[in-house]
C-alpha cells in the first residue's frame, strides 16, 4: 500500500525548503523530494542570499548557516569597451550582525537548509525524480510518481517547488512553454582565489563582501547583466542576458562569459583564479504578467515555478522562500478546515499578491518588456555616458561650458531631442 | 536464512585529489559514498533473501558520519544496520578492522545465527581485499573470495555453490554454510531501488555501538596499537600515457593499426607517410 502524507514537497531549493520546514515545524508529516545527489547539488545563483526573507523561515540563521561573506558594499558599473561608469554604496554597518544579505554558494546552503528541515520531522529523499502529479477522477491532485519502482506516493497537497522550467505545472496545464523574451539564460562560474587577494583586490577584510553588478559591454548591449561576487575563497563571476536577446544578437553563452572574463575592466580582478566549477541555468523574467496559475485542487506552485523573481533587483531566492513559507501556512489553514480545494488554497493567491512579491513584480511589470523593445538604454545610453564622462575629464583646453554643450550634442545626435525626453520618460514611467 | 554484509564508507576515488606535499589523500576534496563493491554484496544479500528468506544486516566501522553509507544499504534493501564507532578504533589496519568486525559479528550471533557473510573484492581506498578473508579466519568459516555468481544456496543442507573468478574463467566452488564471500562487480546489477525503500532510509537510524557495546574486547588489538601495518612511502600512481586515437573509416583504421602492429615489432616499416 503506498503512503500517505500530509504534504508532498517537490524540489529541495529554498522554495521547497521553507515549505517543508514550516510545514514540519507545524507538526505536519511532510515529504521532501529531490531530484539532485543532495539539495543543492546542481542548483544555480549568483549568490546574494536576503537575511530579511530567510530569518522570517529560520530565526538568527546566520549563526549556523554555511554562509559566504556579508556584503557591504553594492557596485554597480556602466561599462563600455576601455572605460566605465561607477557607483556604489558601502555601509559598515551591514557587516555587524544581522547584516543585511549574504553571498552563498548553493551547493552548501541548501544541503544545510533542508537537513534543518529534516531536523523540524521533515522526511527527505534525494535522487528521485518526480514525473507527474497524481489526479483523481475529480481533477484532484492526490499524489505524485517518481521514476522509481512502486514510485506512487500520496498526500492531501502537493507543493510544487520544482524551479524555473516546471514541467509538473506545465503537465497540470498551469502554464504554457515560456517565451524567450520570458526567461534569461545564465552562466557563471565559480573561481578560486586566495582570500588574502580577494580582501586586497576588493578592498574588504575577512568578513566583508563585495556584489558587484555590471550593465552594458557585459552583455554587449543586449538586456541583461554582469555580476561579480566575493565568496571567503572564491568569486562568482556570471553573464545572462534574455534567451530573446541572446537569439536576436547571435551569441553563445559561454562565448559570451570568456568575453567578461577578459575584458580589461574586469580581467585584473579574476587574473589567476582557478575556476572550480562552471555552471548555467534559466531565471524566470516574465515578471508579474507570466505568473501561471498558482493553485488548483490538492496542489500549489511556489517559487521559481510560479515565475516569482525581480529581475531588476535580482531577488528569486528571497521570493522562492516568502511563497514556499504562504504555501505552508496556507495548507495549515486548509488542514483545520480539513479541505484542500483550489476554493480554500486559493487564500495562497491572495496573499501573494498582497505581499512585496505582487507589489514588486507589478511595480516592474513593464520593465524588463520595455527594455527589450527599446534596445537604446543598453545598447546607445551607456556609451554615451562614458563618452560624456571622457568628455568631461579629459582635460585638453576646452571650456568647461563648450564641454557640457558637446555631451549634450552627442545624445540629441544619437537619439534626437525628442528621443531623448521620450526615453527618460519612459524609464521613469516603468520603473516609477 | 541471516545474511550479514560488511560495508566501508569510502572517498569516491574517481575524484580525489593527492595532497602533493604530504602524498596522502585529501579526503575533503572527494564526497564520501559506500564503497562500489559493497553496494553489490547487499545487492546480492538482498536477492537472496527474497528467495530463501531471513533478514540482512549491515555492519560497519567508521566515523559517525559513516551512517550515510548504511542508510544507502538500507535503499538497497538492507532491514537493519549497525555502526560501529569508538576513537578506539580510529587508525586501525586490516588486521585490527577484521578484529573489530569479529568482535561485533560475534555480538549479534548472540542474538541470532548468521548463515551467510558477505564482503566486497576489496575497498576502493585501501585495495588491500584483506578485510573479509581476515574476518573469515577470526569466524573460523571457509572464505571465498572473488566471487561472480551465487549458483545454489541449499539451506537445508548447509550448502552453497559459487563462481570465482580466475585469471582465464571461473572456478566453480561448493563450500558449507557459514562461510564468507568477498564479490566482484559482476555478480549482479545494483538495483535502482524502489520508493518505500528510500522512504524507510530517510527515516532509518542506524545502531551504533562503541567498543564498550562489545564482549571480551582485548583493546591491544584495536585501533592504530593493533596495527602492526607501518605505511613505508606513498606516492600518486604514474598517470598512464595518452592513448593514440586512430580515425577514419573502418578499413583505415584496421590498415594503420596493423601497421603500428608490424612496425612496434620491426616486422614492417612505414614509408613516405603511406
Ligand atoms: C545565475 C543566477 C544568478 C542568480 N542570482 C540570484 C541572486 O543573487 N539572488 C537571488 O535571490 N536570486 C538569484 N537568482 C534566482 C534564484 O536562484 C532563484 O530564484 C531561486 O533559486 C528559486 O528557488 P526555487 O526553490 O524556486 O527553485 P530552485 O532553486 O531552482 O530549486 C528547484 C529544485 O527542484 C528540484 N527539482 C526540479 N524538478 C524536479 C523534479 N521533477 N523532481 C524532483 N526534484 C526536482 C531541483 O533539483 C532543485 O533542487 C539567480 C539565478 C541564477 C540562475
Ligand atoms: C597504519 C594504518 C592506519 C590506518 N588508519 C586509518 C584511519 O584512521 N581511518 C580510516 O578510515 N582508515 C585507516 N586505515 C585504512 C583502513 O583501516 C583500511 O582501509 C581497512 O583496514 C580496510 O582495508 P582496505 O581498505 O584495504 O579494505 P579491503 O580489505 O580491501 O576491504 C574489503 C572489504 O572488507 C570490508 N571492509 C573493509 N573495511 C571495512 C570497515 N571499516 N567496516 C566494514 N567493512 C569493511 C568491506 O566489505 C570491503 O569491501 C589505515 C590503514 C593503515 C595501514
Amino acid at each position: 500500500m503506498p503512503e500517505k502524507f500530509d504534504v508532498i514537497v517537490v524540489g529541495a531549493g529554498p522554495a521547497g525548503t521553507s515549505c517543508a520546514y514550516t510545514c514540519a515545524k507545524n507538526g505536519l508529516n511532510v515529504l521532501l523530494i529531490e531530484r539532485g545527489e543532495f539539495p543543492g547539488s546542481k542548483n544555480v545563483m549568483g549568490g546574494i542570499l536576503y537575511r530579511k526573507q530567510m530569518e522570517e523561515v529560520i530565526p538568527e540563521f546566520w549563526k549556523e548557516a554555511p554562509l559566504e561573506r556579508p556584503v557591504i558594499e553594492q557596485r554597480f558599473w556602466f561599462l563600455d569597451k576601455e572605460s566605465m561608469v561607477t557607483t556604489s554604496y558601502k555601509d559598515l554597518e551591514w557587516g555587524k550582525e544581522p547584516c543585511n544579505n549574504f553571498t552563498v554558494l548553493r551547493a552548501k546552503f541548501d544541503k544545510w537548509f533542508a537537513s534543518k528541515a529534516v531536523e523540524q520531522g521533515a522526511t527527505l529523499i534525494n535522487e528521485t525524480v518526480v514525473t507527474e502529479c497524481i489526479v483523481d477522477e475529480e481533477g484532484k491532485v492526490i499524489g505524485v510518481r517518481t521514476d522509481r519502482p512502486d514510485g506512487d506516493v500520496y498526500a492531501d497537497v502537493v507543493v510544487l517547488c520544482d524551479g524555473v522550467n516546471s514541467l509538473l505545472a506545465k503537465k497540470l496545464g498551469f502554464h504554457k512553454e515560456w517565451k524567450p523574451e520570458e526567461v534569461a539564460l545564465t552562466v557563471m562560474e565559480v573561481m578560486k582565489l586566495p582570500k588574502k587577494t580577494i580582501n586586497e583586490r576588493f578592498n574588504v577584510n575577512d568578513d566583508q563582501g563585495v556584489s558587484i553588478e555590471i550593465f552594458g559591454d557585459a552583455t554587449q548591449g543586449a538586456l541583461g547583466t554582469g555580476f561579480l561576487y566575493t565568496n571567503k575563497d572564491s568569486i562568482n563571476i556570471g553573464v545572462g542576458t534574455t534567451l530573446s536577446g541572446m537569439i536576436k544578437k547571435k551569441m553563445r553563452p559561454h562565448h559570451l562569459l570568456e568575453y567578461v572574463k577578459e575584458h580589461p575592466m574586469i580581467q585584473p580582478y579574476i587574473e589567476g583564479a582557478e575556476s572550480l566549477e562552471y555552471l548555467a541555468h534559466l531565471i524566470p523574467e516574465g515578471g508579474y504578467k507570466a505568473i501561471p496559475k498558482l493553485v488548483g485542487d490538492g496542489v500549489i506552485v511556489a517559487g521559481d515555478a510560479a515565475q516569482l523573481v525581480n529581475a531588476i533587483h535580482r531577488e528569486g531566492s528571497n521570493m522562492a522562500m516568502s511563497s514556499g513559507k504562504m504555501a505552508a501556512e496556507t495548507i495549515m489553514k486548509a488542514k483545520e478546515l480539513g479541505e484542500y480545494t483550489e476554493r480554500v488554497l486559493d487564500s495562497y493567491r491572495t496573499e501573494l499578491y498582497d505581499s512585496f512579491i505582487g507589489k514588486d513584480l507589478k511595480k516592474y511589470k513593464d520593465t524588463a518588456h520595455t527594455f527589450e523593445e527599446h534596445p537604446q538604454y543598453f545598447e546607445q545610453y551607456v556609451p554615451l555616458m562614458n563618452r560624456a564622462m571622457n568628455t568631461m575629464f579629459t582635460v585638453d583646453g576646452t571650456a568647461k561650458w563648450d564641454k557640457q554643450k558637446k555631451i549634450m550634442k552627442s545624445f540629441t545626435e544619437k537619439r534626437g531631442k525628442l528621443g531623448v525626453a521620450k526615453d527618460i520618460y519612459r524609464a521613469w514611467r516603468v520603473v516609477k | 536464512m541471516n545474511i550479514l554484509v560488511c560495508i566501508k564508507q569510502v572517498p569516491d576515488t574517481k575524484i580525489i585529489k593527492v595532497n602533493p606535499k604530504t602524498n596522502t589523500l585529501d579526503r575533503s576534496s572527494a564526497p564520501a559514498i559506500l564503497n562500489p563493491y559493497d553496494a553489490h554484496a547487499v545487492e546480492e544479500a538482498v536477492r537472496l533473501k527474497e528467495v530463501h528468506g531471513g533478514k540482512v544486516t549491515v555492519l560497519s566501522m567508521g566515523p559517525p558520519q559513516a551512517k550515510a553509507a548504511i542508510k544507502k544499504c538500507i535503499e538497497i534493501g538492507a532491514d537493519e544496520g549497525y555502526l560501529i564507532s569508538d576513537r578506539r578504533f580510529a587508525g586501525a589496519d586490516t588486521l585490527a578492522t577484521s578484529y573489530a568486525l569479529f568482535k561485533a559479528i560475534q555480538k549479534m550471533m548472540n542474538e541470532q545465527g548468521v548463515d551467510l557473510v558477505l564482503c566486497g573484492k576489496h575497498a576502493i581506498d585501501g585495495d588491500t581485499g584483506q578485510t573479509g578473508p581476515g574476518i573469515a579466519r577470526r569466524m573460523e568459516i571457509p572464505p571465498l573470495t572473488n566471487v561472480i555468481k551465487v549458483e545454489k544456496v541449499d539451506t537445508v543442507a548447509n550448502e552453497i555453490v559459487v563462481h570465482r573468478k580466475i585469471e582465464n574463467g571461473y572456478e566453480r566452488i561448493q563450500s558449507t554454510l557459514p562461510c564468507l564471500l568477498t564479490v566482484e562487480k559482476e555478480i549482479n546489477q545494483v538495483a535502482y531501488s524502489p520508493l518505500p525503500n528510500m522512504l524507510r532510509a530517510a527515516r532509518y537510524n542506524p545502531i551504533i555501538w562503541t567498543v564498550d557495546d562489545l564482549d571480551e574486547v582485548d583493546i591491544k588489538q584495536l585501533g592504530l596499537k593493533g596495527s602492526p601495518t607501518i605505511v613505508g612511502k606513498m606516492w600518486p600512481p604514474e598517470k598512464s600515457k595518452g592513448a593514440e586515437l586512430i580515425e577514419g573509416d573502418v578499413k583505415k583504421q584496421a590498415t594503420e593499426i596493423v601497421a603500428l602492429v608490424l612496425s612496434k615489432q620491426e616486422l614492417f616499416e612505414v614509408k613516405g607517410g603511406e
